[in-house]
């Protein structure tokens, strides 16, 4: 007789490898990195400036400028996305024209980034002439995570049950009522998650800003939003690929830097949606 | 009697399939109309008529006239209408709000500030929904955390806190235990005296126990509508006859 737990033995053992082949080289790059950099990492590395053409020093400059320009993307793309959401899921009429615009704002969260940073570089750089500047890259960074934002925020929306806007409009609630007071409270853990999401991808990402604002060097601090500034991803391909002989030490704790970033941002996703599960009443 | 809706021609169509056939109907101001038929029969979409929840059915759209106090309710204002005409749904639906906040949300929607104020209209709805007894210790509490029977007599408070006219209820009971239902229904025959109560049930012999008159829905028509105890006892059409007695539907 043939046995009915084989083949279901068989595909668990298929499953479990595709899971490990997932999480083993992740979990390899987390371990390596934070081998090789965290001998680098020291109060000096995340204060300083970078010294002797960036083979020593800290990577200070880097740090800011990437918590700028993630600031000016968020402050840029967290209201419009938000709204645009609002938009799609609440008012607009369920017609081709609207459909085909969910549609490409679900592609454009496919698009390559580098494809974001000529657009960045065409329109905020050149033609608005912003020059390369913290307000050109954080316009293009929020660009990019604009679709992040509109899809997560939008599926947030959807998933407030459709009763609750029924209840509160048959007790004569109005329309822009009963999205204020029912329906967004319910949906901002997404709504943050989405947020953050996008938050993690603006600080990881390089290409948007290797046209837009990005220096090679630049030692002092941004004064003004029409200022250049470095930033890590773009200070970790410099150091990696541009400059010679950079301590292996140096690029290591720079993408230690980052990547502790990134990992922060998610967590502080995953404890706010965990909160506001707890607190979810239905 | 005084008419609190008109209601003439009405036809209502979803998309190509049409809901409502021609049903001309009255509700008299302080009755319980109870309205019956089988599912499918039209009757849900007869009660949300009345305040306009179908409106937000993309696909929705009607003939004849439905007036309400002599005004056509499409010309009234929506929201003062959905102020006048409560509604109570067939599952029970606190909103994710406390206890307190589910009744003042009405209130508070319609520009109440004063606290003062809307403390006393919470607890007199509680009070007319007969559930003040059991919750005003526990006000702040999530109305999830309330029973079943507990949650629907929390609705009804919610409905009468906005002080409507009339009240339409859309099968209240279909989700309650026997004596949840008969606390629901002792608390619409009370509610008679103040409001006009337009009931839709599946339970024929509940609008059997609270119905002043009742009509009988089939496949979108009005079939008939009498005084309650005519109906039960003498209808005019077969059809009303058979579906009272439970051979269809």
């Amino acid at each position: 007789m043939r046995n009915p737990y084989r083949s279901q033995n068989i595909a668990f053992f298929f499953l479990l490898l595709a899971t490990l082949l997932i999480v083993v080289p992740v979990g390899l790059i987390v371990v390596v990195i934070i081998q090789k950099g965290l001998p680098a990492i020291s109060w000096q590395f995340l204060t300083d400036i970078p010294r002797q053409g960036m083979r020593a020093g800290g990577i200070f400059p880097a740090i800011v400028g990437t918590a700028y320009l993630v600031t000016g993307a968020i402050v840029f793309a967290l209201p419009i996305g938000l709204l645009a959401a609002i938009y799609l899921s609440e008012y607009s009429k369920d017609n081709i024209l609207n459909r085909l615009i969910k549609l490409s704002i679900v592609n454009l969260a496919g698009v390559p980034s580098v494809v974001y940073g000529l657009f960045g570089l065409a329109l905020f750089v050149i033609f608005f002439k912003f020059g390369a500047s913290i307000l050109s890259g954080s316009l293009t960074l929020g660009i990019m995570i604009l679709p992040i934002i509109i899809t997560t925020s939008r599926e947030a929306l959807e998933s407030v049950p459709y009763s609750f806007r029924e209840v509160s409009l048959s007790l004569g609630a109005s329309k822009w009522q009963t999205i204020r007071h029912i329906v967004l409270p319910n949906a901002i853990p997404g709504i943050l998650t989405g947020t953050i999401l996008g938050l993690g991808r603006a600080a990881g990402e390089t290409a948007p800003i290797l046209f837009t604002v990005a220096a090679f060097y630049l030692p002092q601090l941004p004064g003004s939003v029409f200022d250049q500034a470095m930033a890590l991803p773009y200070h970790l391909y410099v150091i990696s690929t541009q400059v010679p002989n950079v301590d292996e030490k140096i690029r290591y704790g720079t993408a230690l830097v980052l990547l502790t970033l990134v990992l922060f941002m998610n967590l502080v996703a995953i404890i706010i949606r965990y909160k506001f599960r707890k607190r979810k009443k239905w | 009697m005084v008419a609190k809706f008109e209601i003439k021609d009405l036809s209502v169509w979803f998309g190509r399939t049409q809901a409502l056939k021609g049903v001309s109907v009255d509700v008299r101001a302080n009755e319980i109309l109870s309205v019956i038929g089988p599912s499918n029969s039209g009757k849900t979409t007869f009660l949300r008529m009345l305040n306009r929840l179908n409106d937000l059915n993309p696909d929705f759209s009607m003939g004849g006239s439905v007036e309400f106090a002599r005004e056509d309710i499409m010309s009234i204002d929506v929201e003062l209408l959905r102020r006048k005409v409560g509604m109570v749904f067939a599952l029970p639906l606190p909103l994710p709000l406390s206890i307190f906040e589910n009744v003042a949300y009405g209130v508070r929607m319609h520009g109440a500030r004063d606290g003062r104020k809307i403390s006393r209209l919470v607890e007199e709805a509680l009070k007319q929904g007969y559930l003040w007894d059991e919750v005003k210790d526990r006000l702040e509490e999530s109305a999830f955390k309330l029973s079943g029977g507990q949650q629907q007599r929390l609705c009804i408070a919610r409905t009468l806190a906005v002080e409507p006219e009339v009240i339409l209820f859309d099968e209240p009971c279909s989700g309650l235990d026997p004596v949840s239902t008969a606390k629901v229904e002792d608390a619409m025959v009370r509610l008679k005296e103040r409001y006009t109560i337009v009931l839709v049930t599946n339970n024929v012999k509940q609008a059997a126990r609270v119905g002043d008159r009742t009509a009988f829905f089939l496949s979108g028509e009005l079939i008939e509508i009498d005084k309650t105890d005519r109906i039960f006892t003498v209808p005019i059409d077969k059809r009303t006859d058979d579906y009272i007695r439970g051979k269809f539907g």
